[in-house]
This record gives C-alpha cells, sequence and structure tokens, in this order.
C-alpha cells in the first residue's frame, strides 16, 4: 500500500502532499522533513530507493523517488508494493501531469521535461484529481491513459466555459457534448474468463 | 450517450447561470493564490512566512464566516486553505465550510469541497458525520460525475459505523451502466472491507461479479479485494486460480485494448498484481501451483522488453516462482533472470537483484556462489542503500566458518553510518549472528562489546538482556567453557572500565556493572575492592543516567562483602544515601546494610548461585499480618489497576448522560434501555460517536501506559515467528540440487595476471563464501538445524525470552539481582500459560496415557472435579454407563427449553460420511456410541473428519450449558487391533477448558472409543479451525498420526443469557459503547418484530428478555460468561439493532451471523 505522496521542490518546500493513512499534523510535517532530508543528501547516481527512516511504519516502510528538474517525487510505501513499479508509476504520473497541465497553461510548446513549479501548486487541485485517479486509498490503480486524459480535458472545458463569457451555458453545452467521455474501453472481452460464480462458502 | 449524461446536460446551462458574475471574480481569485504563492517564493526566513501566513489565514478567516461569499470564491478559499494546510499551518476552522461547499456547490465546486475534505479531515474525525448526508444525496444524483466524486469520497475515507447507511446504494451501483461508477464502486467497497470487514461480508458473490466484469478496469478493482482476501485466507479462493491464471493469461497474450499500455507494456500493474495473487494460492500447495506454470513461464518470455517496467513484472515473476511450489525448469530461468539483475549496471535493477538474492539465497546458495565477485564489488559500493543490501544477502548465506568475515564488514559499515534505522537493525544482527555462530568466546565478547558501544542507547533493548541471560544461564556447553566466557568478560570489562568510560553508552554501562557484580569472583588475585573502585569512579561521573546508578550500586551491593570493599560502599552509600531520586536512596541503603552484615550478606547474595534455585513467595504472603492489620485500622482495600479503571469508566459512562437528555424518545414505552440508542438516524448517529470518541479517549489513555512495557516486545516476538515460519519453509522446501559452482573463485584463479586489487578480492570471496560450497551445501540447508549453533539457552531461557525481559528494562527500580528473581516468577507463570495446549503422550508410551494437559490460571472450574488430576475416562462399546453424574448436572439446562437447530446441510454431511473405510457405519450407530451423558445433551450432526486403512474420525459438537463439547470419535475399522492411541487438539483460539473420556490405549479390531474436549471462546472470532492429530500404532513399533482439522462457528459458543429486564437495564448502561445495524425484517403473519426475533433466537440461541411494542430487547453470552445485549427496534421497513458488549469485537461477528440468518429466512 501505498501511505503517502510527497512532492516537494529542491529546498524542501511541499509542492503537493496526499497521505493514505492517518498521520497528525505535525507529524505530517516531521516526515516531509525527514524525507526530504533523507532524499536530498543523495546523488543522482544512486538507486531510486530507500530504506530506513522510522517515521512512517519502521523496517515495512520503504522511499522511492524520482528527482525532475526542481521537484521530487516521492512515495512512501510499505513492502507490498513492487519497487520498479512505483518507480515507473511516478513516472507515469508525471508525464500525466505534465500533460495536462500543458492543457491548463495552454501553452503546448513548453518543454515537456520542466514542468514549472509553480504550474503545479496553481494548479494544486487538478494535479491531486489526476492522482485520485491513478492511486486511490493508498491502491494503485491501472487505468488507462485516455480516460485519464479525457476527464482532465473535461475539467479544462467545464472549466473554461465557467470562465463565465456571457454566452457561457450555450457554448459549455455544446462543450460537454463533444466531450471525450470516460468509457473508452468499449467492447473488450475479456472474452474465455469462464468463472464460475458457484454458492459462495461464507468466508 | 445515456439518459444520465443527458440529463446533466441539460441540468447545466441553468448551473451554470446562477454564477453570473464570473469573469472578474475568477481572474482576481487566481490572482490571489497566484499572489500568495509569489510572496512566499520571495521570503527569505521562516519566520516572515509565518507572519504572511497568518496574515493569511486570518484574511480566509474573514471572508468564509462572511454571508456574502458566494460558493465560488468558496472554492477559491478552499485551494488557498489547502495551500495552507500543506505548508504545515492549521486551517481547522476551514474544515465546515469544505463540507458545506461540498454540500451545496455545484458541480465544479463541489469537487472542491470533497477534495478539501479528504485532505483535511480523516476517518475518526466528527466532522465527516456531517459529510455522510451529502454523500448520500450524491450517490443517488443522476449526475454521473456527481455519483463519482461522491464515490471517491468514500472510496478515501467515510466513518466506519456510518456504512450500513450507504451499503445498498454502493452496491447497487456495481450493475451501473457505466464502467468508471462500477469501478469507483468496487473501489469504496474495497474501503469498507478494509475498515469493518464484517459489514461487507454478505456481498463477497459480487465481488466475484465484478471480478467477471467485461470491463478491465472493473476487474482491476475487484482484485484489489481479493488480493487482501487472499492475503488472510488463500485456502478458501483456491477455486479461483483457474480464472486468475486466465486473466494473466490474456493480458500478457495482449488481449486488452491497447489504451491500457504503457510503453507497449499491457497493463504492467494489473500483471504485478496477478503474480502477487497468484503466488499467495501456490505457496505450499503442489496442485494449485501446477496450474500456474505456464502462464508464469510465459511472462518470463514474454518480459524480455528492455524497459524498467518489464523489469518490474521480471521481478515479481521471480518472487512467485520462488514461493510457490518449485519446478525445477522455472527456477533455472529465474535464476538467471536474478543473475541479470545483478549484474546489471543500472543501480536500481542491481539493487532489486539482492533483493531477490536474500529472498531466495537460503534456498539456493549456489546463486549467491555465481555472483559472489558482484556481491563483493557491492560491499564497495558508493550507494550506502547497494550496502546495506549486499550485507543482508551475506547475513543471510552466514555460518561458522564465514561469520567473523561477514561480521566484520558488518561492523565496518556499521562504524560509518549514522542512520538510526539501520544501526537498530544491523547491530541486531551482528548481535543474532555472534550468538548463533561465534567461532569463540574471545571473539564473541569482543564483538559483542562493540556492538554494545555502536548500538548505544538506541538498540533493542533484547540485545543486552538476552546478553546477560546467556552468561547468567550459560548455553548448555560445559561449566568449564562457561566460566572461561565469563573470565573473559570481566577481563574486557575491566580493561575498558581503566581507560576512558566516558563515550561508553549507558546500556553497555549496565552489562558491563551487572557482569562485574556478577561474576568477578570467578576471576583469581582480583580484589573486590578493585572493582568497586571502578564502579564508583563511574557513579561519579556526570553523563551516567540514574539508571545506570541503580545498575552500578547494585553490583557494587554484590560485591560489598571484602574488606577494602566495605569502607569504600559506605563511602559511596552515605553521599547516595541523601539523594533526590528515591531508588538511588533506597540502594545506598540496602548497601550499607549489606556491606556492614556479612553474614546477610552471604545469604541474600550468594556466589554463583544457580538462577533458577531461588525461591519467591510469589503471594507475597509474608505481608498477610501487615495487610491485616492496616485493613484493621480502617485502610481501605487494595484495588487492582483493572478494577479502578473500571469504577472510572463506570464514572465516566454516567457523566455522558445529560447529552443525550434532548432526545424525545419512547423512554415511557422502554424504560431500560439506554436513552440514546432508539431515536432519528442522524441523531443517535452523531450521539453515539460521541460516546465512541470518548471511550476511545480514555482506553487509549490506558493502552499507552500498557504499551510502553509490553509493545516492543509483542513487535520482537512477531519478528521471532516469522522467522521461525522463514526457517520452516526452508525446511519444508526440498533441497534443491546445487549446480557444481563452488569452484567459483578457483577458476577465476586461473587468470594469471590478476591485480593486486583483484587478489585482494579473490581472498575476501573465498573466506565470505567459504562453506558454500557444494559439499557443504547440506550444511548450509541445515543452518536453522540447532546443532551449527554455537550458543545454545537452555530450553527454558528460550521459550520465555519475551517475558522478563522487557519488564527488567523498563523497572529501573529494582536492582538486577531481585529483576532476575522476578523474571524467574515471570517465567514460571508464563510456561504454566504455555502448557495450555493438551500435552498427550506420545505413541511409542507403553502403559496407560498419561495426559499431561495442564489448566491455566482462571478458567471457571465448573468441571472441578476432573481439573487437576485428570483422570482417564474410557468409554468404549462396552463401557459406556461412567459420568451418571455429569449428565444429572446437564440435565436442568435441558428443561430451560433450549431448541437447537444447527445450519448444517445434511446431504453433505452424509455425503462426506460414506467413504471407504467407514463405509457401514451409520450415523445412528455412531450416535449409540455415545455415553449417557453426552446423548442427552443437543448436538450436531456427525460428520467424518478423517481416515486412512485403519482409523476413522469422526467428529460432532454438543452444545452444554457452560461449553462447547467438541466430541472425537475413534472407529478401528480394520481387521486388527490398534494400540497407543493418543488425540491431540490444538486450537490457539480457544480456550480448551477440561478433557473427559480418552482413546482407549488399544482399540480392538472394529470398535469405537469416544472423546471429547470442553472449548470456551474467550476472544470472539467468527469461526476458528481446529487442527489436531491422532496417533497410534497399528504394526507394533511403526507409529502413525492421522490429522484432522475442523471449523466451529462462533454460534456453537453463544448461549442464552436468561435474565430479567431490570437486571438487562442495568447491564446495558455498565457498557458505554454500542454498534448499531439495520437488519432484514422477516414479514409474515404476524409481528414482525417477534417474528424476527424468533427466528434468531432459534438459530443463534439468543434469549429474548421482552419485547415492548415495536421494540424488543434480547441477551446473550459467549462462553464462558461475555454478555452481549441487543436492542432491536422496527425502524422503517428494517430492525434497527444496537448491540452493547464488553468485548468489542463480539457485536460484529454476532451481527454477521444475525444478516446471515434473516438472509436464509
Amino acid at each position: 500500500m501505498i501511505k503517502a505522496i510527497l512532492i516537494f521542490n529542491n529546498h524542501g518546500k511541499p509542492r503537493l502532499i496526499r497521505f493514505y493513512q492517518y498521520f497528525a499534523e505535525d507529524m505530517q510535517q516531521q516526515i516531509i522533513r525527514e524525507t526530504f532530508h533523507l532524499v536530498s543528501k543523495r546523488d543522482d547516481n544512486v538507486c531510486n530507493f530507500l530504506e530506513g527512516g522510522s517515521l512512517i511504519g519502521g523496517s515495512d516502510y520503504k522511499l522511492i523517488y524520482r528527482h525532475y528538474a526542481t521537484l521530487y517525487f516521492v512515495f512512501c510505501v510499505d513492502s507490498s508494493e513492487s519497487e520498479l513499479g512505483i518507480l515507473d508509476l511516478i513516472q507515469k504520473m508525471y508525464e500525466k501531469v505534465c500533460l495536462s497541465l500543458q492543457v491548463f497553461v495552454e501553452t503546448l510548446d513548453k518543454c515537456f521535461e520542466n514542468v514549472c513549479e509553480l504550474d503545479l501548486i496553481f494548479h494544486m487541485d487538478k494535479v491531486h484529481y489526476i492522482l485520485q485517479e491513478v492511486v486511490m486509498g493508498g491502491m494503485v490503480l491501472e487505468t488507462n491513459m485516455n480516460e485519464i486524459v479525457a476527464q482532465v480535458e473535461l475539467q479544462n472545458r467545464m472549466e473554461k466555459s465557467e470562465g463565465g463569457l456571457s454566452a457561457a451555458p450555450a457554448r459549455a453545452v455544446s462543450a460537454v457534448k463533444n466531450m471525450n467521455l470516460p468509457e473508452i474501453p468499449r467492447n473488450i472481452n475479456i472474452g474465455d474468463i469462464n468463472i464460475k460464480v458457484p454458492s459462495l462458502s461464507p468466508f | 450517450m445515456s439518459d444520465v449524461v443527458e440529463k446533466t446536460l441539460t441540468a447545466l446551462p441553468s448551473l451554470l447561470s446562477l454564477d453570473s458574475q464570473s469573469g472578474a471574480g475568477k481572474l482576481s481569485s487566481t490572482s490571489k493564490l497566484g499572489g500568495l504563492i509569489r510572496s512566499i517564493t520571495e521570503l527569505t526566513s521562516k519566520h516572515e512566512e509565518e507572519k504572511l501566513i497568518n496574515r493569511e489565514l486570518a484574511a480566509i478567516k474573514e471572508q468564509v464566516s462572511s454571508p456574502n461569499t458566494s460558493m465560488r470564491q468558496m472554492k477559491e478559499i478552499m485551494v488557498r486553505a489547502i495551500y495552507c494546510e500543506m505548508l504545515g499551518y492549521e486551517a481547522s476552522f476551514s474544515y465546515i465550510h469544505a463540507i458545506k461547499l461540498a454540500q451545496q456547490g455545484s458541480a465544479i465546486e463541489k469537487r472542491v469541497g470533497y477534495l478539501a475534505v479528504s485532505l483535511f479531515l480523516n476517518e475518526s474525525h466528527d466532522l465527516l458525520l456531517l459529510l455522510v448526508n451529502t454523500v448520500l444525496k450524491d450517490l443517488q444524483s443522476t449526475n454521473l460525475i456527481e455519483v463519482c466524486m461522491a464515490l471517491t469520497v468514500v472510496s478515501q475515507l467515510f466513518p466506519k459505523d456510518m456504512i450500513p447507511a450507504i451499503l445498498p446504494l454502493v452496491e447497487e451501483k456495481l450493475t451501473n451502466p457505466k464502467e468508471i461508477i462500477r469501478r469507483k464502486a468496487v473501489l469504496a467497497l474495497h474501503k469498507f472491507y478494509l475498515i469493518a470487514p464484517n459489514q461487507v461480508q454478505h456481498i463477497h458473490s459480487k465481488f466475484r461479479k465484478a471480478l467477471c466484469d467485461k470491463d478491465p478496469g472493473v476487474m482491476t478493482a475487484s482484485l484489489h479485494i481479493y488480493l487482501q482476501l487472499i492475503k488472510e485466507n488463500p485456502d478458501s479462493y483456491k477455486d479461483l486460480t483457474g480464472s486468475f491464471v486466465a486473466i494473466l493469461r490474456q493480458v500478457v497474450g495482449g488481449k486488452l485494448p491497447v489504451d491500457f499500455n504503457y510503453h507497449n507494456v499491457p497493463a504492467p500493474w494489473l500483471q504485478i498484481q496477478l503474480l502477487r495473487i497468484l503466488s499467495l494460492l501456490g505457496k505450499d500447495d503442489q496442485s494449485t501451483s501446477e496450474l500456474m506454470y505456464e502462464v508464469l513461464d510465459e511472462s518470463l518470455r514474454r518480459a524480455e522488453m528492455n524497459h524498467n517496467i518489464t523489469y518490474a513484472i521480471l521481478y515479481e515473476c521471480v518472487k512467485a516462482i520462488y514461493t510457490i511450489y518449485p519446478k525445477s525448469e522455472l527456477l533455472e530461468k529465474a535464476a538467471k533472470c536474478i543473475g541479470n539483475f545483478v549484474v546489471s549496471p543500472k543501480i536500481n535493477l542491481k539493487y532489486l537483484g539482492l533483493k531477490a538474492l536474500t529472498y531466495v539465497v537460503q534456498q539456493d546458495a549456489s546463486l549467491a556462489l555465481q555472483h559472489q565477485m558482484t556481491i563483493i564489488e557491492c560491499l564497495d559500493h558508493s550507494d550506502s542503500i547497494i550496502k546495506r543490501e549486499t550485507l543482508e544477502v551475506l547475513f543471510r548465506i552466514t555460518n561458522v566458518k564465514n561469520v567473523a568475515v561477514i561480521v566484520e564488514k558488518m561492523l565496518d559499515f556499521l562504524k560509518l553510518c549514522n542512520d538510526d534505522y539501520t544501526i537498530i537493525d544491523l547491530v541486531g544482527k551482528v548481535a543474532e549472528l555472534a550468538e548463533k555462530y561465534s567461532p569463540n568466546n574471545e571473539w564473541f565478547i569482543q564483538t559483542m562489546n562493540v556492538v554494545f558501544s555502536l548500538g548505544g542507547e538506541l538498540m533493542h533493548p533484547d540485545i543486552p538482556n538476552n546478553f546477560l541471560r546467556l552468561l547468567a544461564q550459560g548455553f548448555g556447553s560445559e561449566e568449564e567453557e562457561q566460566q572461561q566466557l565469563r573470565v573473559f568478560a570481566v577481563d574486557s570489562y575491566l580493561t575498558l572500565l581503566e581507560s576512558d568510560t566516558a563515550h561508553l553508552p549507558q546500556r553497555f554501562l549496565q552489562v558491563i556493572s551487572w557482569a562485574l557484580g556478577e561474576f568477578s569472583y570467578l576471576k583469581d588475585g582480583l580484589e573486590p575492592c578493585k572493582v568497586t573502585k571502578l564502579l564508583a569512579k563511574l557513579l561519579d561521573e556526570r553523563n551516567v543516567t540514574s539508571e545506570s546508578r541503580s545498575w552500578i550500586l547494585s553490583a557494587m551491593a554484590k560485591l560489598s562483602a571484602g574488606p577494602g570493599a566495605a569502607a569504600l560502599a559506605l563511602q559511596v552509600s552515605e553521599r547516595y544515601s541523601s539523594s533526590l531520586d528515591t531508588v538511588l536512596r533506597q540502594q545506598a541503603l540496602e548497601l550499607l546494610h549489606l556491606s556492614q552484615d556479612p553474614e546477610l550478606h552471604a545469604r541474600v547474595l550468594p556466589h554463583g548461585a544457580a538462577w533458577d534455585s531461588f525461591e519467591v513467595d510469589s503471594s507475597l504472603s509474608f505481608l498477610d499480618s501487615f495487610v491485616s492489620e492496616a485493613l484493621s485500622q480502617g485502610a481501605a482495600p487494595y484495588k487492582a489497576p483493572h478494577q479502578r479503571q473500571e469504577e472510572l469508566r463506570q464514572e465516566k459512562a454516567l457523566s455522558l448522560e445529560p447529552y443525550s437528555i434532548s432526545l424525545p424518545v419512547s423512554l415511557s414505552s422502554c424504560s431500560i434501555t439506554d436513552r440514546q440508542s432508539p431515536t432519528l438516524l442522524s441523531m443517535s448517529s452523531s450521539l453515539s460517536g460521541n460516546s465512541n470518541e470518548l471511550k476511545a479517549g480514555s482506553s487509549t489513555l490506558k493502552l499507552e501506559g500498557v504499551k510502553r512495557v509490553w509493545g516492543k516486545e509483542g513487535y520482537l516476538h512477531q519478528q521471532d515467528a516469522v522467522e521461525e515460519a522463514a526457517q520452516v519453509e526452508e525446511a519444508a522446501t526440498p533441497a534443491l540440487p546445487l549446480s557444481p559452482q563452488q569452484g567459483g573463485a578457483e577458476s577465476q584463479q586461473t587468470h594469471g595476471d590478476l591485480t593486486v586489487v583483484e587478489q585482494e578480492k579473490q581472498k575476501l570471496a573465498s573466506s565470505l563464501f567459504v562453506g558454500l560450497g557444494s559439499q557443504n551445501s547440506t550444511f548450509l540447508m541445515g543452518k536453522s538445524d540447532s546443532t551449527s549453533q554455537q550458543f545454545r539457552r537452555k530450553t527454558r531461557a528460550a521459550d520465555s525470552t519475551s517475558s522478563g525481559v522487557s519488564e527488567r528494562s523498563s523497572s529501573s527500580s529494582h536492582s538486577s539481582c531481585s529483576d532476575f528473581l522476578h523474571n524467574n516468577l515471570l517465567e514460571d507463570s508464563q510456561n504454566s500459560l504455555n502448557t495450555q495446549k493438551i500435552g498427550v503422550s506420545n505413541g511409542t508410551h507403553e502403559g496407560p496415557v498419561t495426559q499431561s494437559f495442564q489448566t491455566a490460571n482462571g478458567i471457571p472450574e465448573e468441571d472441578g472435579e476432573e481439573l487437576g488430576n485428570p483422570l482417564p475416562v474410557i468409554v468404549d462399546s462396552d463401557v459406556a454407563s461412567i459420568g451418571t453424574e455429569t449428565s444429572k448436572e446437564t440435565s436442568p439446562f435441558l428443561d430451560a427449553g433450549m431448541v437447537l437447530v444447527q445450519p448444517c446441510s445434511p446431504q453433505t454431511e452424509l455425503r462426506d460420511f460414506v467413504q471407504p473405510g467407514s463405509s457401514g457405519i451409520t450415523q445412528t450407530s455412531l450416535r449409540s456410541q455415545f455415553p449417557p451423558e453426552l446423548s442427552q445433551l443437543p448436538h450436531s450432526d456427525i460428520s467424518l473428519l478423517s481416515s486412512d486403512h485403519s482409523l476413522s474420525l469422526s467428529a460432532c459438537r454438543a452444545y452444554r450449558d457452560d461449553a462447547l463439547l467438541f466430541v472425537i470419535i475413534l472407529s478401528n475399522c480394520s481387521q486388527s487391533s490398534t494400540n497407543g492411541l493418543s488425540v491431540q487438539l490444538d486450537c490457539k483460539q480457544l480456550k480448551v477448558a477440561s478433557l473427559r473420556g480418552n482413546a482407549l490405549e488399544n482399540l480392538p479390531a472394529h470398535s469405537m472409543s469416544v472423546c471429547w474436549y470442553a472449548l470456551l471462546m474467550e476472544e470472539p472470532h467468527t469461526q476458528v479451525t481446529v487442527a489436531g492429530s491422532v496417533s497410534y500404532r497399528a504394526v507394533p513399533g511403526h507409529t502413525q498420526t492421522l490429522q484432522f482439522t475442523d471449523k466451529l462457528f462462533l454460534t456453537d459458543f453463544i448461549r442464552p443469557l436468561t435474565l430479567s429486564t431490570e437486571e438487562y437495564g442495568k447491564l446495558w448502561l455498565s457498557f458505554s459503547q454500542d454498534v448499531r445495524q439495520n437488519l432484514k425484517l422477516i414479514q409474515g403473519e404476524g409481528d414482525p418484530l417477534r417474528a424476527t426475533l424468533s427466528a434468531l433466537k432459534e438459530q443463534l440461541q439468543l434469549h429474548i428478555v421482552d419485547i415492548i411494542g415495536s421494540e424488543g430487547i434480547v441477551a446473550c453470552r459467549l462462553l464462558p460468561d461475555s454478555p452481549c445485549l441487543l436492542h432491536c427496534r422496527i425502524h422503517g421497513g428494517s430492525l434497527a439493532v444496537w448491540l452493547r458488549s464488553p468485548l468489542l469485537s463480539l457485536p460484529d461477528c454476532l451481527l454477521y451471523y444475525c444478516q446471515k440468518t434473516l438472509e436464509e429466512c
């Protein structure tokens, strides 16, 4: 299970924090500080996994992180998560965040590799929504990429139409009508999984 | 497009037009957040930031409370509040507004509201209850987005008590045509399962449907639930193995839509999850494992592209292959994979490779040999994480021959390490290795010295405790060697004390002083005076804590007998007898007395006395006269802490009363019930939430005190268990043929022109991997074997390391000597507790079967005549008339009119029953075997447990008022008689109160015998598995055992609790926490309440105390004597039930059976 997702910058300033397990406010800040301390002193050419640190869960707890330009993306996970899997999830999430931020800030020519820190905070809520689709309640969800991008676009349109040029209502309707609703995986046939649904034993 | 979306669209214009003052508002708001962020980035000091944020928060506070703030502005304000919270500033005033926003805002504002709620609140936050209605409303909404949002928030956090309110709505969403809704509903149910498993037990079939969902997203989501379920109970889901394999095969084969691809890999995270599930299912199960060999092979083959994520899948595959029942072909491939990982230049892969090595090296040591050079290189890697992982591998391959080198490497690492967690971990490992494989005494003492000085205060308190125990009790080796070890220790400590002592950690000082106090007399020519002087010097040092001082003082007390020492002792005791620390003062006085009275000293602190020779009067009877005198003078009688706590809690429960007065309910119609329960849904829920809160508060306080003493211990105990399990597993896995790889080092040596560095590495390698070659492989495999263990503690010490040790570390007030006494005391009680499990003599034993059965303290002695001196009562087909007095005992209970209807289907029982070996024996013939005392009891059908060619075992459950009798019927179906029969039953979750009737020593051909256990359930479980075995000899000298298991349910242990309405009322008020649930009402003729309650009564053995109008009160107890009270009331079309019990988990378990019963009706 993922216990927390922390995004902070090179100076340890939190940019996006999401805990999936309850910690008191000051404990959260302490975790952020300790994590930053652990992560920031590591070179770029060492491995992206870190064990130790005693704050979140002792021996069962691991930090998996990536460093992009000015931002650290850190996932705190327990031993039941696949290390490389999470590492790629960070990449995937990062790509997605970049993509959607580009949509938000409408600067498509922006270098893909360089999500501006400020963009991330300006659209903090939107990044949270993306996160909700990728990781829910600490569980990694296998979702298809397009669905999430579609959702982001939908949001974007709603936002813009709400942004309220006076002709808003009509335009919003048309925008939403054209939107790419998240029901892309049609006609999938898991096919011959012939799972019998036997009368369940009670446990 | 579906009609849902259409409706959304039509609703949208009006929604948007409401917020008409749009443009300007938005701009300014964006700039507000932007302004805030910019100004923060410009700041230079933490102090300035604090000032700014506080100003900001004040502004936000003003805005949110202003009535003119629109929802849209509120949305923007929330984002700012989230930002401030993220920076660590509390904005709790905004929580309620976040909920309001979620309640009242339009779709987009709602979304922010929900997000803020999920970030601000936690599961137990009071305000969360206010969200329930909003969620309810949104779940019923026709707007797709709103439903999604509601489900999202539910799967993130939801109050446990309120799950029943929304459960039906969430369940209904499982059949929604939109996949996203189905998916989120499944995730919400997963959340429910995590926080309240009993509440969703009845919808397991729906999980299966979700697994078969045509949409992969929904199926994926359901895998989360299955992973959890299978983790808890793999046996119940073996039948799904085929399905999981089929899914994985299709995923690997690329049958999923390309949308699920990530870097051309189909649904990698899904694959990882499936592999996890499969490895759980296939563990130790050959037939299940066979189903998955093929697909694992295919996964390995497919995952050969070079992207990170394929490595992740490979790694998971390898782990699965090593976890399930082994297949050599796959193992070979997996080993190759690990090899690729380890030698990979990519550092992340190297890390994983080492991880995998650690995982498999115990099964297949040759792998470590293959990669020994890489391992050596990794030891000097610049990344400390890699180094640590390498040490972990080395730790697993340690044996007697290489222990010195490996420990040296570990200590080298430790010296450079400054991470607390790593230090604790490694120090523990070094200590373990040293204890297990130490080559000689000197090395052991020196290593432990380094461990103590490096580990300092951080290390686990068990390490010094175990070490001292080793010194004190010895380890089974010869006395002489033991003395030698002690002298070594004394020597090295004296040297240490003579040098600078300022840097020594306190724990080490304590160890030193204790060892010197105990054993310095062993060293010839050592004056106690000299040791005392050194210790006195320590006492004066400033950084020595008072805990260490007390250890030192008690060491001095032991040494004070000598002539010179006495004078010094006098000096010291004078100084500390005026100490502010009472413990020190007491010890100083003790020291004074002991040093002046050699006779007393010799009696109290004899040299070298055996540890178990002390006798302790644990009842403190010598204080009786003192107590009675005090009592006669009017002192209050002593109350145990838990009693005091109980009283306190009762007072608290009383003080809750005023809060519930305002409730307008049928107090008149039902005077006895607590006022909290029967009322409007939302009010009662918030109230019971409150009472929970308060209760939780008080109980956590209490728990904290308890934990400090036992917490760490428990943790360690678990670890031990895990390790043991691992070792068992290791032993269980057949030894894999080791490839002839031991020559790794030698083959390398053929290269003539090795550089010096390389040569050094070679040397290191040969010393590290010595003992790992194939000729030694058996040795390695059996390294958990006790023979290779250098220091073997005496059994008693080993099986009770848990009890006394932490006690000692926490109670600094005792002198170490009395601590040991204390420990022994604890140990003994621990041991007597441990012997609860019934030992029945093994089959080789001749003569009458002796039962080593012992009752644990505190079992109600209802079976008085059997406890203590368990007579083997023999019940045979000929001798069946014993025990009539017991039947007398139980008959009144039968008269009370308890009718038992056990929910078990006779067909299956019968089908199971007709088996080879037992054919011809019918239920009635078995029943006729029952002695009268059993046959009069209500009992379940007899079912076959297990059988082999000569013996068949059947069992049934008989329901006595004070216990559940688990009756085992042994029948000999062979032509010859069996000898040396003995039965053994084991179930950790149950309390075995007594055993009656034992198997005959000899069972003639075609005869039967019966024995039974009385079982009690002290901790509620919905079901427990009892396991046991019967051993016998069919052929002389050859003992066979027959294993059996059976399941017992909570309902087996439920009995009616007969009490009057007044008693019920009193009892109800004495419990403060209640659980609420809605149950189905049985609609039939007559009163639905009566019908429902009597159905419950019949199925679950409840006692209906009273029914007044639309309310009823019901009581039952869980054996032996834990009451559970139910208060039922018709509410809408369902039956609202409040349950109270002193056992917190009992209501949940009972509710499950209530639900089940009513579903079946």
